[in-house]
Parts: C-alpha cells; sequence; structure tokens
C-alpha cells in the first residue's frame, strides 16, 4: 500500500498516540506521520475529528477515524494479514476490552491527578494509582497465562492500551520520587514493561523518558502560564 | 451444552436495560437478578469488585461488566440480528458514537437538570450542542444503524427514553421539537421497536423514583 495512503495525526509525547504506530508497525504498515505542533490544532486536524479535535486521528484514504482505542481496532480489523492484535474468544476479547476501558477512564485519571496534586489528595491519587497496578498485575497473571504479555507471546490490545502509559509512569515515578511498578509487589508487571519497551513494533515510537520528562516541564510551566479560566 | 445467562442490572438504570434490550433483540433467555442501589448484592460486588455496578453480564460462569463491552460480546457470540455492521469504517463509526454518548451524555443531562443559575445555562448549552451531534449523524436513516436498531441506537437509550423523563422529573427542557426534528423521530421510532418497548421502565415510577431520590429540582423553568 502506498505510504501515503494511511497518515496518523499525532505528537510524539502523547500515549494515545503510541496506541495506532504500535498497531501499524504490528501489521508491519507503512504510513506518514504527521506531527501536530504543540499549542496549536492544524485544519487537518480540526476537518477529521470535529467533535473532539484531539489527537491522534488515523486518515486512511480519505476516510478519518479518531479515539486510539477505536483506530486500533479498526487497524486489526483492515489489515488481517498482519498478526492479530485481538484474541479470537469473545470472551477473551471483552477482558481485553474491558481492562483498557479501565486504564483509561480510572487508572490513567489517577495518573493524571498526582500530577498537580499536593498533600491530601496527592497521597489520595497516589493510593488510587497503586491499587490499580496491583489489579493490572492480576489481570496480567490471568490475560498472559504464564506468557509474555496480556495478550499471550505477541502484544495485544491490553499491551497496547497499557502499554503505552509507559513513559509517563516513569516520568511520575521521577518526578515524585516514587517507585510504581515494584519487582516485590508488581514483579510481573515489571517484566512486562521491559518486554513491552523491547518489542519492535513499541522501541521506535516510545519516547525516551529524559526527553518527556524535560517536556513534562515545559507542559507544567505552560498550564502554569495559563490565563485562569474566563466564567 | 445448556446456556446459562444471568444479568444483574437495576429496573431503572439505561445501562442494564441496554443489555436486556439486546438480549429480547436477539430472543437470548436470561435469568435477571434486579440490584438495590443501597444495598448491593454479594454477588454483584464478587463479579464486579472493581466498579460495583449495574450492569453485570454472566454467560456460563463467566462474568463480564461495563455496558458497551457487554453489548459487543453479545453481538459477537450470539450472531443474529447484528447490532455492528460488517465494514471496519462504520464499525469504528458506531464505537466511536457510542462511546461519545457514554462520556459526556449523561453528565451534561444531569448538570441541566440539578444545577441552577449560570451553571445549568452552561450545562443546557453544553447538551444543546450535544444533541446537536446526534442530529447531524442521523442524517436520513431511521435510525443510527441504518434499517435496523443498532449499537449505537442501543447506546442511545438515554436519548431516545429516559431524557423525556428527566425533563419531566426536574422540569426541564432539552429535546426541542423545533430543534432536534430527526432525533425526536428517531426517538418515537426507538421505543416502539418491540424489543425496546419491552424494555423500558415505567415512565411514572421513574419520575417519582428520581423526585423521591433525588429532590425535585430546584427548578428555575
Amino acid at each position: 500500500m502506498a505510504k501515503n495512503d494511511v497518515k496518523v495525526l499525532g505528537a510524539w509525547p502523547s500515549p494515545y498516540v503510541m496506541r495506532p504506530r504500535i498497531a501499524l508497525n504490528i501489521k508491519s504498515v507503512n504510513y506518514e506521520f504527521l506531527e501536530e505542533t504543540f499549542g496549536s490544532k492544524s485544519e487537518l486536524l480540526l476537518q477529521s475529528n470535529p467533535v473532539h479535535k484531539k489527537i491522534p486521528v488515523l486518515i486512511h484514504g480519505d476516510k478519518p477515524i479518531c479515539e486510539s482505542m477505536i483506530i486500533v481496532e479498526y487497524i486489526d480489523e483492515v489489515w488481517t494479514s498482519g498478526p492479530s492484535i485481538l484474541p479470537s474468544d469473545p470472551y477473551d476479547r471483552a477482558i481485553q476490552r474491558f481492562w483498557a476501558a479501565y486504564v483509561d477512564e480510572k487508572w490513567f485519571a489517577a495518573m493524571r491527578g498526582l500530577r498537580s496534586a499536593q498533600g491530601e489528595e496527592r497521597k489520595a491519587f497516589l493510593d488510587q494509582v497503586t491499587e490499580g497496578l496491583a489489579l493490572l498485575e492480576e489481570a496480567f497473571g490471568k490475560c498472559s497465562k504464564g506468557k509474555a504479555f496480556f495478550g499471550g507471546d505477541r502484544i495485544g490490545l491490553l499491551d497496547i492500551a497499557f502499554g503505552s502509559f509507559l513513559g509517563w509512569l516513569k516520568v511520575t515515578e521521577k518526578v515524585n520520587g516514587v517507585k510504581l511498578l515494584d519487582e516485590a509487589k508488581t514483579p510481573g508487571l515489571v517484566k512486562w514493561a521491559e518486554r513491552f519497551c523491547a518489542d519492535a513494533a513499541v522501541k521506535s515510537v516510545m519516547p525516551e523518558t529524559e526527553k518527556l520528562l524535560e517536556f513534562s516541564k515545559v507542559l507544567a510551566a505552560k498550564m502554569k502560564g495559563a490565563p485562569p479560566p474566563k466564567n | 451444552m445448556a446456556e446459562e445467562v444471568l444479568l444483574f442490572g437495576f429496573w431503572g438504570s439505561p445501562f442494564s436495560r441496554r443489555v436486556e434490550m439486546v438480549l429480547k433483540l436477539k430472543g437470548i433467555e436470561y435469568k435477571y437478578i434486579d440490584e438495590d442501589f443501597s444495598n448491593k448484592s454479594p454477588s454483584l460486588l464478587k463479579y464486579n469488585p472493581i466498579h460495583k455496578k449495574v450492569p453485570v453480564f454472566v454467560h456460563n460462569g463467566k462474568h463480564l461488566a461495563e455496558s458497551l463491552v457487554i453489548l459487543e460480546y453479545i453481538d459477537e457470540t450470539w450472531k443474529d440480528h447484528p447490532i455492528l455492521p460488517k465494514d471496519p469504517y462504520k464499525i469504528a463509526n458506531a464505537r466511536f458514537w457510542a462511546k461519545f454518548i457514554d462520556e459526556k451524555y449523561l453528565s451534561a443531562i444531569w448538570k441541566s437538570c440539578t444545577s441552577e443559575g449560570k451553571e445549568r445555562e452552561k450545562a443546557v448549552e453544553e447538551t444543546s450542542e450535544l444533541l446537536q451531534f446526534l442530529e447531524n449523524e442521523l442524517k436520513e436513516q431511521k435510525y443510527f444503524g441504518g434499517e435496523t436498531i443498532g449499537l449505537v441506537d442501543i447506546a442511545a437509550n438515554i436519548i431516545g427514553y429516559w431524557l423525556e423523563i428527566f425533563e419531566e422529573a426536574f422540569g426541564v427542557e432539552l429535546l426541542r421539537k423545533e430543534k432536534f426534528p430527526k432525533l425526536c423521530n428517531w426517538a418515537n421510532e426507538f421505543v416502539s421497536v418491540s424489543a425496546i418497548k419491552e424494555n423500558l421502565p415505567p415512565r411514572d415510577k421513574l419520575i417519582a423514583f428520581l423526585r423521591n431520590r433525588f429532590g425535585v429540582g430546584n427548578a428555575s423553568k
């Protein structure tokens, strides 16, 4: 397929943008990566995602597909000759989707809360993050069935959903001086994280922690400097 | 092997009703257990320890939570009356709108009903914008799913039935016919489908429940 038939609109620091890129890599699909400028939204983005105006957007031919996990499933359904990203059994598929939604709606929401929280609030978010990781450790045991990934022998939907947050998880550990993935408490996830980051489909799109750390400082400064919201 | 299908729900919840609607659409026999909000059963807490919510669906001992996850599981397991199209782009589109409905609509409608003054005005405006998206998405179709009910129609059950009940219970007007003619038409068609009609909580009971539990809106009309 011609390279410019598939485009991904995104930005390198975004874990959500990583997801379709990993999926396309798994399927060995060439694509054009169109980077949005930080702080502004291109015409193409606004046209292709008028509802959310957010990255990532996959543009396949002339069709835009939005929402990172929906894009991942789309990729899996279109490029069927590559390795499968979702399992074939409906229950296994449902479990992967359930945990992917949990990671996005509950776990990462707590991670985000941690960024700007202080004192008691910060401790509360940290507890939520740690409890979430304990749940995910248990889920890993059940989903992987002793294999390398949530998806089994190969990276699957839930690996992509959760793994894409590993860069930001490392930044959070550094900034807060805590260990979130811990050999004692989450041994399965510690090893899984190493394997995930080393995977060929992931390596080229996972940002270096130092680079992400620098970016997080820029982001924090920008958020502090932002004018107060108008009512 | 005899199928064992269980559903834990709440009679007034649009989320557990979604699952019932699809089960009825596909002609699947199931056992229903109604949960009391204030006194959740040990079974519910065992099957959904993470969210502790309805619906919880159990199929031959395998349990699932989260209504949209359950709906896709049911569609993949029982192939009659599919609720998702075959084309990947159309599937992605359906999932997009179902997710959008879940993320935004209920909270905007809720805020419109239960807040006051400037906050209510803002919430009403937001709800109007959200409804406009769906009005546009309907185009000239009978249902969001085309000629037959699909995932988005079921996800939009909040708008198809519950919205009018919220309006009545709290004295707010959100789904104006002049502004949203297609959506209003769709709502009428939706509630006429027998698999849907049989699965709607009684209107007066729900209004009374909302008023009792959440107080009649200190409504500025």
